[in-house]
């Protein structure tokens, strides 16, 4: 009896929502149609100057574990985009953004919503993971995407139509291993790394590769550890590590931090980008990462005029500073929208041609996009960003250039 | 000398574990039940002293007392809205609601509290002299173990001298002979949540003052070990909860400083099985025959 | 007609069931290849079937043989892995993709079943809520486990790298043209998709043939006469551990087949995926399909899988609209005075008179 009953409750609840997707698609459906048949003869004017409303998708974990991450590039996204659409220009956009939990079958299932709503370009998927999955669905749907912050390479790997904004891993294991090397000689250096995360171990395999003997100690923790870092910290102590290189996230890295302080262990912390974001924490004590060096291509402590109005918007409706996942978010719309109306793309392509269009003005040699991560930014063939790291040091609770 | 270093770091980080399966012991004693949302209330009652804190500015001291009102009336509402209706169906339904609710925790804390990390300003203000902090030994870890001790043999006593303790043991030995010696078993159980739920709000203040990171799924990997810890000495035994969740942490930091760090959770989940196989009831569990 | 009533009930229930999962396939499969289904609904299939296989071989450890298994997801990864290992690593052995894809699933599966034996040999000898704790301690292992391992392919065989933390990829010495198939903590990237609907609807009527012929056959009434009472089915000198471990067994390579059909559906592939979120997760489609209830597992998974991506709409808002549904299911399932309700409409609906309060509604216990 109880089981007739659970099922039919199930039943019903499934009948419900079901029917109210189905409310939405027969009121999107139509749009489709209606567009479709322009598409036969745009091939030929395409050359024209950028017009129509273009169709953004953005997928990236907006709950669960990861969810700050995902949050700060979509809402990074979507001020780029209502920034766009006050400008009044014929280039408009709409942005919808997808939940995918941090999960590879999630975010399928969100990229496939997203183009049942008509998405013609991506911006996303935030997390590696469910990035790489994504792509090589979107590889074979040729719909052109660009990922904020996915910074493996096996994101881009043989995906013509995959870029990036961040630095790769390896990139940034290779420049923070360089800076040591010339700032800090005959030092010491201990890694402590989140061995369950490509993006941790990416650019720890490309940092270790180049220390090589300098290395005197490595600790790794993983997602289910990453409250205690005791052990690793008092290790890398008794090893005499002057120098303790952390890629990871500013979160673990907060902890490991206030730990140090409490033993009484100061070495030279150096952290990657993914550490911006430490000082906004809410209730962080500044004087805990006095000293830290990070290696990231935003600050939002910058006082260029680009940056301040970003801030200012992201505070108004965050009520928070922006980390690089924002910044990385809001020049995601913009590098898009710039190419967009390089190529003189028009909201009636396919995304075939659309891909195509992005595709070969991302990797042409004139395109270059300057925002709020990075001055002249220009792409490779392989969907690889190339900007300027910047270190950043600590000092009195911002962010100052060493 | 790093020796030490690690053994305090573990004891420090077992009396977290302690305390949260206190709560889970003393729950499943009782109702008999895997309340899979302890580990989310651990998180609330962070939030809650953390708010305190920053945004009323109300003393360390305070900020806890009321992490641990609110925490108890949360956890009797959650006893009395989802628990309770489900008392006669089977233990499963129970354990589904349970998650239900923690996935609803989680996703309330998220909603009102974003999902960025919120620092957590330790609760503890003096600090040891640095002859001690040079063993690893922290204010915070001091005060998390000194509570722990406390709390046990609060609730050793409670259980065992008080009227209440003794309508508890009688509900966790067979609930209808309790009902009939005129014992009300609804409001004995609440008061086990009401506990519960307190020692869960104690847990979250200080596992935060330890690790200072807060988020909404904070909770849930402490919530985890700690239930593994209430396995571990035997659960729903009060000093076993004490003793396994002391172990499970000295043997964490040990397997992290020696074996692997990568490995640590596999080693503590496999120390789990081995003592489990060894002695089916845990450390200090009981051992109840089976009746035919 | 007559031959049809004639049958036992269990019987019918169990045709009606191959039968209702053939029609849905086949409406399903019909819309597909004329195109009515939407992007977002085709990419639920796969992994619909993939849960479907997941609940109803966890409901044959959790409501046939009575055990609570909270590692399900563990025997999930395991498939999953070796799954992904077999599929990629015999792209040359063999080109036509169904075969290879088949070949994988059964790898994945034994590989899960030897995952199964030995989790089940120590384990099965615990009860209740300790038996639960160590198969959570297992999934956990597992998925560890699967963190340290490095795995490639080239032109002389798989290299298999067991990594503490020093260890790369490059560390494979993998011949040009080789390829990384495993990278530890990073996972399976660069996965050929194999995995189709026709795939899984073919493993879900597998796994329902199985799990149903086992319940119904000799084996399984032992089975749940150990459930019921095992002090009493062990006097009449039936073998507990050996059904137990039928059971559990049987389970966890079902479970991996599942795991290797999931694995090779998407292009990138990491164990903390199957962690106890996902072992819970599937308990979840299991209790609210109604233990040791195999049709109700099978609507209990496409019912959960899809509820939260049908809930997208309310955008921040549909988790924990998940999450109330979820306890008000619950609450109302095991409502005593719905429970009469519903064994009256029940009844009334076969034209019989309605049956004494208390008769049913009744859980296993």
């Amino acid at each position: 009896m109880k089981k007739t009953l659970a099922l039919l409750l199930a039943v019903c609840m499934m009948v419900a929502v079901l029917a109210g997707c189905g409310g939405n698609k027969e009121t999107a459906a139509p749009t489709e149609e209606a567009t479709a048949p322009v598409e036969e003869n745009v091939g030929a004017e395409n050359a024209g100057a950028a017009s129509g409303t273009f169709k953004i998708g953005g997928i990236g974990p907006m709950t669960g574990g990861a969810a700050q991450y995902g949050m700060a590039a979509m809402t990074g996204a979507q001020i780029a985009v209502d920034e766009i659409n006050a400008l009044g220009g014929p280039v408009q956009f709409e942005f919808r953004a997808e939940d995918d939990v941090n999960v590879a079958d999630t975010a399928v299932n969100a990229y496939n919503t997203l183009k049942d709503w008509g998405m013609q370009v991506l911006v996303g998927a935030v997390t590696t993971t469910p990035c790489i999955s994504v792509s090589a669905e979107a590889y074979n749907d040729r719909i052109f995407c660009l990922t904020p912050s996915a910074s493996s390479t096996d994101v881009t790997a043989g995906k013509d139509n995959m870029f990036q904004m961040c630095f790769t891993d390896p990139n940034q294991g290779l420049s923070g291993a360089q800076y040591i090397t010339e700032n800090f000689p005959d030092a010491k250096v201990a890694v402590i790394y989140k061995n369950d995360d490509a993006y941790s171990v990416g650019i720890r395999d490309a940092f270790v590769g180049a220390m090589g003997d300098a290395v005197v100690y490595e600790g790794t923790f993983t997602e289910d550890t990453q409250t205690d870092f005791s052990v690793q910290v008092t290790a890398a102590q008794a090893a005499g590590a002057d120098v303790v290189y952390l890629p990871m996230y500013y979160q673990p890295a907060t902890v490991i931090l206030t730990y140090a302080k409490s033993i009484g262990y100061a070495p030279t912390f150096i952290g990657v980008d993914g550490m911006d974001g430490i000082l906004d924490q809410e209730g962080f004590d500044a004087s805990l990462a006095e000293g830290v060096l990070v290696m990231s291509p935003f600050a939002a402590t910058s006082t260029d005029e680009l940056t301040v109005k970003f801030v200012e918007e992201y505070q108004n409706r965050m009520g928070q500073l922006p980390n690089q996942f924002a910044a990385d978010g809001y020049d995601c719309v913009y590098a898009i929208y710039n190419a967009l109306q390089a190529a003189g793309c028009t909201a009636d392509m396919s995304n075939e041609e659309l891909c195509d269009a992005l595709i070969s003005t991302f990797t042409s040699d004139s395109f270059s996009y300057s925002g709020l991560t990075g001055q002249g930014m220009t792409w490779s063939t392989v969907g690889e960003v190339t900007k300027l790291p910047m270190a950043f040091l600590i000092k009195d609770g911002v962010y100052t250039t060493p | 000398m790093v020796f030490f270093s690690y053994l305090i770091s573990g004891i420090s980080l077992g009396s977290v574990y302690a305390i949260i399966a206190l709560g889970y012991t003393m729950v499943y004693g009782i109702a008999k039940m895997l309340n899979f949302a302890h580990g989310d209330v651990i998180m609330v009652g962070g939030y809650i002293s953390f708010c305190a804190i920053s945004y009323l500015s109300l003393p360390p001291a305070v900020a806890v007392l009321l992490a641990m009102v609110v925490c108890t009336v949360l956890g009797v509402l959650i006893e009395g809205l989802a628990y309770r209706p489900l008392r006669q169906a089977g233990s499963l339904a129970v354990l589904i609601t349970a998650i239900g609710v923690s996935y609803f925790l989680q996703n309330a804390a998220q909603l009102i509290w974003g999902v960025t990390p919120k620092i957590y300003t330790s609760v503890v203000s003096f600090r040891l002299p640095n002859s001690l902090t040079r063993l690893g030994l922290s204010s915070e870890a001091l005060v998390t173990v000194l509570s722990c001790v406390v709390i046990m043999v609060a609730l050793t006593t409670f259980v065992n001298k008080t009227k209440m303790g003794k309508a508890m043991r009688a509900c966790s030995e067979d609930k209808g002979a309790a009902q009939l010696m005129g014992i009300n078993v609804n409001a004995t159980i609440s008061m086990t949540f009401a506990i519960g739920s307190a020692l869960a709000a104690i847990a979250g203040v200080l596992l935060c003052s330890a690790y200072t990171t807060l988020l909404p799924t904070t909770g849930s990997m402490p919530g985890i070990k700690a239930f593994t810890a209430a396995v571990f000495g035997g659960i729903g035994s009060i000093p076993g909860a004490f003793v396994g969740g002391l172990l499970l942490g000295i043997i964490e930091s040990m397997a992290k400083a020696y074996i692997s760090t990568d490995l640590a959770n596999a080693i503590v989940f496999a120390v789990l099985i081995v003592v489990l196989l060894v002695k089916p009831t845990g450390l200090l569990g009981k051992y109840v025959p089976e009746k035919v | 007609m007559k031959k049809l009533s004639g049958l036992k009930k269990t019987t019918k229930v169990d045709f009606a069931t191959y039968l209702g999962v053939t029609l849905a396939f086949l409406i399903v499969y019909y819309r597909l290849q004329r195109g009515g289904l939407t992007n977002a609904m085709t990419s639920w299939l796969v992994p619909v079937c993939c849960f479907i296989v997941m609940a109803v071989s966890l409901n044959l450890v959790v409501g046939i043989s009575g055990e609570l298994s909270l590692g399900h997801a563990g025997f999930m990864s395991v498939g999953a892995f070796s799954g992904v290992v077999a599929g990629m690593s015999l792209r040359g052995a063999i080109p036509f993709t169904p075969v290879r894809l088949v070949v994988a699933i059964l790898v994945g599966a034994l590989f899960a079943a030897v995952a199964g034996v030995i989790v089940g040999v120590p384990v099965l000898r615990l009860r209740g809520d300790y038996l639960a704790i160590v198969t959570l301690a297992f999934g956990q292992i597992i998925k560890d486990l699967i963190n340290c391992l490095l795995v490639g392919y080239d032109s002389k065989g798989l290299h298999i790298i067991f990594n503490l933390g020093k260890k790369t990829v490059a560390d494979l010495h993998l011949e040009e043209g080789g390829v990384a198939i495993i990278k530890g903590a990073q996972g399976a990237v660069g996965i050929q998709k194999m995995s189709s609907f026709l795939a899984g609807y073919v493993l879900v009527m597998v796994t329902l043939v199985i799990v149903l012929n086992l319940i119904r056959s000799r084996t399984g009434r032992a089975i749940m006469a150990i459930r019921d009472n095992r002090i009493a089915a062990e006097s009449v000198g039936i073998n507990v551990t050996k059904y137990k471990m039928i059971a559990f067994v049987t389970s966890a390579a079902l479970a991996g087949a599942a795991g290797a059909l999931y694995g090779l559906n998407y292009g990138s592939l990491v164990s903390s995926r199957f962690d106890f979120n996902t072992s819970i997760l599937v308990l979840v489609y299991v209790v609210l399909g109604g233990l040791g209830n195999i049709w109700g597992s099978v609507i209990g998974a496409t019912v959960l899988y899809i509820l939260p991506e049908a809930l997208r709409q309310f955008a921040d808002y549909r988790m924990l609209f998940y999450a109330i549904v979820l306890i008000l299911v619950m609450l109302a399932t095991n409502n005593p005075h719905l429970q009469q309700l519903a064994g009256t409409v029940a009844e009334r609906f076969r034209g019989k008179k309605p049956a004494r309060a208390g008769e049913g509604g009744q859980s296993h216990e």
